[in-house]
């Protein structure tokens, strides 16, 4: 069920409001620089007239005494804040003007990116989920190896992506799956501590029940355990795709790659091109909504169905 | 071949430790329970070094950790100066700003029920956001010395906190505010006596969340442009050098630091916090 809460969604707009009304206000500070350069070589007089007296001021100032390149500032082809309609129209024009194959298209560049986190995000579930069953039923592999998983998760594992691409260069893996294991490394520990935690959430009452029923171990785990650690799974999994999605765009920068996220905001930023960059970051900003909430649905789809949703 | 019996044996060996050790009668204190895991790790290495070292495989895809630790003690001086570019003056200072920020907002928007409501859900939803895409932005405008990380730190950790902290001001039960109430407390006194202690836990959980987010930060932005020191320049520099000793070296640091500044965030927690359920 869609329940659209209007109480909820108001204040939520209004917030947003407010985020754009401050990103739209700081465009003219921001650009005041650049547009009072372009007005001067234009025919417009600007005061003060040479432009390293206008460096020593602030945007502000520049603004206030020169209220002509107020609307240029929104205008800049290579603006150092674009404002959001000139971000919303390189988006509109890079994904619904051109072809999704073409390699200016933001969709191409998306499919990349989304590809190998997909990939990566399952790998690192599977695994995360296989581990974190081995922890519960084996007391060795918990004492073991649950301190580290625990303790990974206060590491900046993220710093390993560009040697994990060179190092599988070096034996010949290259493409898509490098990312992937980026992305599988990173959701792999939120999920093992999620999953673990999940799988011991039926208290003793629960597991001494089934054990007056005379159910065996497999029945407990698919009966009991399993079901009750899924609300945990999906809370583990919204944070294991937004890790997935870091992962895989950090793991297109070091290498040079041509396509994707990450190479999107590397090329804008070396070409100075900024609309490239915003569109990139925004692109990213909204596959990774889209991610977190389609697990969302289908967490509560899930749990409708296994009578432990929200009432 | 022998390179995978030794290290088949070193595994037997540690995980038949580690069997005992578990299942023993002493397998729940501290001593025990802290021996558990490094045994494990130190099996681990083992395993790493023989294999890497019998199986000749080339250091430019995984050296063998004496190689590592030979970089590391030969390198302090040069690992110290990245260290105190990227996490003291980058994830630091970054942390410190973006922390200020987020209970400067979650204080104001206190005040309204209406931003409150408004706040929680967009906060929660920028935190999913991969806000490290924003570096190259604030290396653009900022230069590329440490100011640039430090707002991109400070922008990555604002969210979590934000949202932690504004979730805790909630966290009192009406019966609690109307106490105050009674006692004829106005809005400063309930918040500084009742609704910040209360709202302790959830901000040292946002707080716990950020120092990881703020070495990830403060590292990958480096990716995009830096001086000629910190850990993320030489993790991407060295790695295009092939000395991959260096880079682990540099990871090294990264995990002691992150478990650091983790352990120290949950120390703090543990001593202004020490009337919760969670911490008796």
């Amino acid at each position: 069920m869609w329940m659209i809460d209007l109480r909820g969604i108001i204040p939520a707009a209004t917030v947003v409001g407010c985020i754009l009304l401050i990103w739209t206000l700081a465009v003219i500070p921001m650009n005041a620089h650049l547009a009072a350069d372009m007005a001067a070589r234009g025919d417009v007089v600007v005061t003060p007239h040479s432009p390293q007296d206008r460096k020593a001021m602030t945007g502000v100032t520049i603004a206030v005494k020169n209220p002509v390149i107020i609307a240029m500032t929104y205008s800049l082809d290579r603006p150092r804040l674009p404002s959001p309609h000139q971000v919303a129209v390189e988006m509109h024009n890079t994904i619904f003007t051109v072809a999704p194959t073409s390699r200016r298209s933001l969709v191409h560049h998306a499919w990349v990116t989304l590809s190998a986190t997909l990939l990566g995000f399952v790998i690192g579930t599977t695994l995360g989920v296989l581990l974190a069953v081995g922890i519960v039923y084996n007391r060795t592999m918990d004492k073991s190896v649950m301190p580290w998983a625990i303790t990974s998760q206060t590491i900046p594992i993220l710093a390993l992506a560009p040697m994990i691409i060179v190092m599988l260069g070096a034996i010949g893996i290259q493409g898509l799956l490098p990312k992937s294991i980026i992305s599988a490394y990173l959701s792999f520990f939120p999920v093992v501590v999620g999953m673990v935690k999940g799988l011991r959430s039926p208290d003793a009452m629960q597991l001494d029940l089934l054990r007056t029923y005379n159910a065996n171990a497999p029945q407990g785990f698919w009966k009991l355990r399993l079901p009750a650690s899924m609300p945990y799974l999906f809370t583990s999994l919204k944070i294991g795709i937004s890790a997935a999605l870091v992962g895989a765009i950090v793991g297109e920068l070091p290498t040079g790659a041509r396509a994707g996220f990450g190479a999107r905001m590397l090329v804008g930023d070396q070409y100075g091109q900024p609309m490239v960059t915003w569109a990139a970051l925004f692109g990213a900003a909204i596959t990774a909504a889209l991610l977190v909430g389609l697990i969302s649905f289908i967490e509560r789809r899930t749990l409708n169905r296994m009578g432990m949703g929200a009432a | 071949m022998m390179g995978f019996v030794y290290a088949g044996l070193i595994w037997a060996v540690g995980w038949y430790i580690n069997a005992r050790l578990a299942h023993s009668s002493a397998s729940d204190t501290r001593l025990v329970s802290l021996l558990i895991p490094t045994i494990f790790g130190v099996t681990i290495i083992a395993m790493w070094q023989v294999l890497v070292t019998l199986l000749e495989v080339s250091p430019i895809i995984l050296p063998p950790p004496s190689m590592i630790a030979a970089r590391f003690s030969q390198s302090l001086p040069l690992l110290w100066a990245d260290f105190e570019q990227t996490i003291l003056k980058g994830a630091f200072t970054g942390y410190i700003v973006g922390m200020i920020a987020a209970f400067a907002v979650a204080l104001l928007a206190d005040r309204s029920p209406f931003l409150t409501k408004g706040i929680l859900p967009v906060g929660a939803f920028m935190a999913a956001l991969p806000i490290v895409g924003t570096a190259p932005i604030f290396v653009k405008w900022l230069g590329s010395d440490w100011q640039s990380k430090a707002a991109v730190v400070a922008v990555m950790v604002f969210f979590p906190i934000l949202v932690n902290t504004v979730a805790g001001l909630k966290d009192t039960s009406t019966m609690q505010r109307d106490l105050m109430r009674t006692y004829g407390a106005g809005y400063w006194p309930t918040l500084f006596k009742l609704r910040l202690p209360a709202a302790l836990p959830f901000i040292f959980n946002g707080l716990k969340i950020a120092t990881t987010l703020a070495l990830i930060g403060a590292i990958v932005a480096e990716f995009f442009g830096s001086p000629t020191v910190g850990m993320g320049f030489r993790i991407s520099t060295s790695v295009g050098q092939l000395a991959l000793d260096m880079v682990w070296a540099e990871i090294v640091v990264a995990a002691l630091a992150g478990s650091a500044f983790y352990g120290a965030m949950a120390f703090l927690e543990k001593r202004v916090t020490f009337w919760h359920p969670s911490q008796r």
